[in-house]
């Protein structure tokens, strides 16, 4: 049969294959298809080992990179079902209301994962429990395999008590469990709550668990064990929380100072700092000094405006190329005007969908997403960074810091000017 | 600066692990890719140094834990490699060594440290353990047998030979233990060829992404190929860049590329193709599922796109000069350079480790950068590298490199190739950067038989035993 015709998308600008005038459906277009069949991530731990960090850390980051993720935590099933939590005993193992309550919980959870995955479009379905014994996993493995899902476990391990006790002051004391108690007696009734755990807890093991896929996260991440890594998803996620740390520091994402083009209302180019932006840079060497940073690394595009204004901060800085602002292709260096006029289809395509629109020859918010991923990995890795970037690549930063949907980035604001500090603290 | 800084004091990767563990396979691949993303490398294969130091392999005696002189030549063997991981790693620009032995005791692990303790390196081990008796036996049959140890045996003997051997080591092997003796220490254990690994406190990003790599990659037999997109109507007015479709003669080439895909009755080939027209085109002729990369899209360039070579001369004859002086480093205004292609390529190397049989239909500029990476060709090669229309490449991994077959589909097409230019200057390079991503060719640390020429290589393939023969980068990191 003779080759199929193509026909660009107007939006996307990719070329779609088309049979009898109707879209006919070949592939994955963004690059690998990230998930075939969709895949359940399956916490394990005890209470306060960091386990529902990860999964709000990991479901941000899948959810940024395009694959629609959802995190179902069964501790939040409870506080729906039991309106008032009274105390460690409703955990006991002997306690029958509470195992039948605590186990009709997960399985209302995992209803709702097999809804998200299988009939809402839902790739990754995180279950965050401690599903300490192999019983329970076994069951969720079941669940998995009946529904044709991959099942992936991460296990976080931790003997240290100094981080035990962080953790509890820094996400539990303020748990809705505890909200009419003092914090001495939130901590008592915490680590009395662990207790019930620890009995009949079954860790991950070498042998009986050898053809299961997992990671287990030893000491927040001072060791890894990982076993069968299925596939690319997989792959991804272990290699993410395998950068990621908790140790307490500052992300600075800014723009370059005021430039020549952004005077004359004109996008892109390569034109350098205007007077005030030259100022700019001067007052933000200033702040820079005044926030006494331990060890800041400076991060810039490879344009001249934001070189410029690191230049002024009279430290090392990095160069990267991938911190370069949005190709906008033949729309290069216009304003909104010309664009209007000179391309008034591609001006209106642009407000249908800012997000997955590409500039004729040039790129989306959806690409720069792509671009910046190795530079979100870099910075997970690292302590305290400045990055001066530009106002499209910023969107993209912060809306991966701060969870934003595709649909919000675009609209995010990022005005000149304005450093955003970012700390992260609690479960955000 | 450009880029991150991949590394700031260098590394010394120490391999650990019985004989026939595929140390010497992950040391070659992991100096490749290291090398390919721009990060000086060499490996220092301590049997090498014992081949050089004792002229005749005799039998598995030499390595008995009793036979005294044999050990004081292995340990000098290893202070020598040491020596020269040293001298790699201060003064000739080297970021990583590749320490490549058994060093399966802690002894001697320990010395390791020390010396790299005084000499203000990172250490991070590598180690294989791998229990299963036919992985063994493959490996031994693989690299073995084809050892300049063994060339007058036959495969009987050396086999019975080599297990002696390992047997020599297995009484004093200690693995690394980092649940205790070993807890301080940067170390992945890899666990029956990939099924499991075990990671201990990676210092940094360069650790980081090793380890990624060793998670990705496997031994599973398969094939890669590579080919252009069919001769598309730019190709045939000359111009470089656009977004053109098929010309007849491209027509005809993605049906020949059909045929040929069916012949070669591959098990679940996976395809890909970039978000340019020309390739779609062709993959469509394949009546095949394809995934499109923009990652794979060909190099940008800028202000020159869709213009013929001749037009580049007239209006912008200073970048035209500029390109043939270092077409590596050169990056079209608005555009791209090669180092730019590989930076953004390298996640489609690192999902083409992942995969198993793969269709890649690419770009010129962009294939050359891939088949760099395979043939493990240095920066200066790379951007000369012949990759004609209508030819595909067959790759397929064997012993510790990659057999590679080209295959043209007999349909004429215009050649869009340029050779390097004889009068272009090779001196200080006002372009090159310093940390960037500069691939280089993995060092050659012994005398081995030169291919000088890619299309040799290609002739004398079939005939090659193993290792891919490499040449030396002449142009030195940092240069």
């Amino acid at each position: 049969s003779p080759a199929r015709e193509l026909t660009q998308n107007p939006l996307q600008k990719t070329w779609e294959p088309y049979d009898n005038g109707l879209p006919a459906g070949h592939s994955a277009q963004r690059g690998v298809c990230m998930t075939n069949c969709p895949t359940l991530i399956v916490m394990v731990g005890l209470p306060a080992r960091g386990k529902t960090y990860i999964s709000k850390k990991l479901t941000r980051y899948l959810n940024w990179i395009g694959v629609p993720t959802k995190e179902f935590n069964v501790g939040q099933y409870r506080r729906d079902l039991v309106k008032k939590y009274k105390s460690f005993e409703f955990f006991l193992p002997d306690n029958e209301e509470g195992l039948k309550i605590r186990k009709q919980c997960a399985l209302a959870a995992l209803n709702d994962v097999r809804q998200y995955l299988s009939e809402e479009n839902g790739h990754v379905a995180v279950f965050d429990a401690t599903n300490t014994t192999r019983e329970r996993r076994e069951t969720i493995y079941k669940f998995g395999e009946e529904n044709g899902y991959k099942t992936f476990f991460v296990e976080s391990v931790c003997v240290d008590p100094e981080v035990i006790a962080a953790n509890i002051v820094q996400v539990k004391l303020g748990s809705p469990d505890y909200v009419d108690c003092s914090n001495d007696e939130a901590t008592e009734d915490f680590m009395k709550r662990i207790e019930c755990y620890k009995n009949s807890y079954e860790t991950l093991d070498e042998t009986l668990d050898k053809d299961l896929s997992y990671i287990k996260i030893m000491d927040v991440g001072r060791s890894y064990l990982v076993n069968r890594v299925m596939d690319h998803i997989q792959s991804r996620i272990v290699y993410y929380l395998m950068n990621i740390h908790v140790t307490p520091r500052s992300i600075y994402l800014c723009r370059h100072g005021e430039s020549e083009l952004n005077l004359k209302g004109r996008i892109g180019g390569d034109p350098g700092l205007s007077i005030r932006g030259k100022e700019f840079a001067k007052s933000l060497a200033q702040f820079i000094n005044e926030q006494n940073i331990k060890d800041l690394k400076v991060w810039t595009s490879q344009m001249k405006r934001t070189i410029q204004t690191a230049e002024a901060l009279g430290v090392p800085y990095e160069q990267w190329k991938v911190l370069n602002e949005i190709d906008a292709g033949v729309c290069e260096e216009m304003t909104y005007e010309e664009i209007q006029e000179n391309y008034p289809l591609e001006f209106a395509l642009r407000d249908q969908d800012k997000y997955r629109y590409r500039y004729p020859k040039g790129e989306s918010y959806e690409d720069l997403v792509q671009r910046l991923e190795p530079v979100i990995m870099e910075l997970e890795r690292q302590e305290n960074v400045l990055v001066i970037c530009h106002q499209a690549v910023m969107r993209c930063l912060l809306a991966y810091f701060l969870d934003k949907p595709a649909e919000q980035l675009p609209y995010l604001k990022c005005p000149l000017h304005t450093v955003l500090k970012l700390t992260p603290v609690a479960y955000g | 600066a450009c880029g991150p800084q991949l590394a700031n004091s260098p590394t010394v990767i120490v391999m650990v692990g019985l004989p026939a563990r595929g140390k010497t396979y992950i040391s070659k691949k992991l100096t490749r890719y290291l090398n390919w993303i721009g990060v000086p490398t060499k490996v220092f294969n301590v049997g090498e140094y014992r081949r050089e130091a004792v002229k005749h392999y005799s039998s598995y005696d030499f390595f008995r834990p009793d036979n005294e002189e044999a050990m004081k030549v292995r340990r000098q063997c290893a202070l020598a490699a040491l020596r020269d991981v040293k001298l790699y790693l201060t003064e000739e620009a080297g970021q990583i060594a590749v320490f490549d032995a058994t060093n399966t005791t802690r002894e001697r692990r320990g010395m390791i440290l020390n010396f790299a303790k005084e000499n203000g390196f990172k250490v991070f081990f590598i180690e294989s353990v791998c229990n299963d008796p036919t992985v063994v036996a493959t490996n031994v049959m693989e690299v073995k047998l084809s050892s300049p140890d063994y060339r007058d045996c036959n495969s009987t003997d050396a086999m019975e030979d080599f297990m002696k051997r390992i047997n020599c080591y297995q009484a004093s092997y200690q693995p690394l233990d980092p649940d205790n003796y070993d807890r301080e220490l940067s170390l992945i254990k890899v666990i029956d060829v990939g099924r499991r690994f075990l990671v201990n406190r990676v210092q940094d990003h360069i650790q980081s992404r090793i380890v990624y790599y060793l998670m990705n990659i496997h031994v599973q037999p398969r094939t890669i190929y590579l080919c252009r997109h069919g001769e598309s109507d730019f190709n045939l007015k000359g111009r470089i860049g656009g977004d053109s479709g098929l010309s007849n003669r491209g027509k005809k080439f993605a049906l020949a590329l059909n045929k040929f895909v069916e012949e070669q009755n591959l098990k679940d080939l996976k395809v890909w193709t970039s978000q340019l027209k020309r390739t779609i085109q062709t993959a469509e002729a394949l009546q095949l599922p394809y995934e499109q990369w923009k990652a794979l899209n060909e190099i940008d360039a800028g202000v020159c796109e869709e213009m013929t070579y001749e037009e580049i001369r007239e209006q912008h004859p200073e970048e035209f000069a500029l390109r043939d002086q270092d077409k590596y480093y050169y990056r079209y205004p608005s555009g791209e350079s090669y180092q730019d292609l590989v930076q953004r390529l390298e996640p489609v190397i690192m999902e083409l480790e992942r995969q198993e049989n793969v269709l890649v239909i690419c770009h010129q500029a962009v294939m050359r950068c891939l088949l760099a990476y395979f043939l493990d060709k240095s920066a200066d090669e790379m951007p000369y590298l012949k990759c004609p229309l209508h030819t595909v490449l067959k790759l397929t991994p064997v012993a510790y490199g990659c057999r590679v077959e080209s295959i043209s589909l007999n349909i004429e097409a215009v050649n869009t190739h340029r050779e390097r230019p004889e009068e272009a200057k090779k001196g200080p390079n006002p372009l090159m950067r310093r940390n960037s991503v500069t691939p280089l060719a993995s060092p050659e640390p012994t005398k081995k038989p030169r291919i000088n020429s890619f299309e040799e290589h290609v002739a004398v393939s079939s005939a090659l035993p193993g290792c891919v023969p490499q040449e030396v980068s002449t142009q030195l990191p940092g240069q």
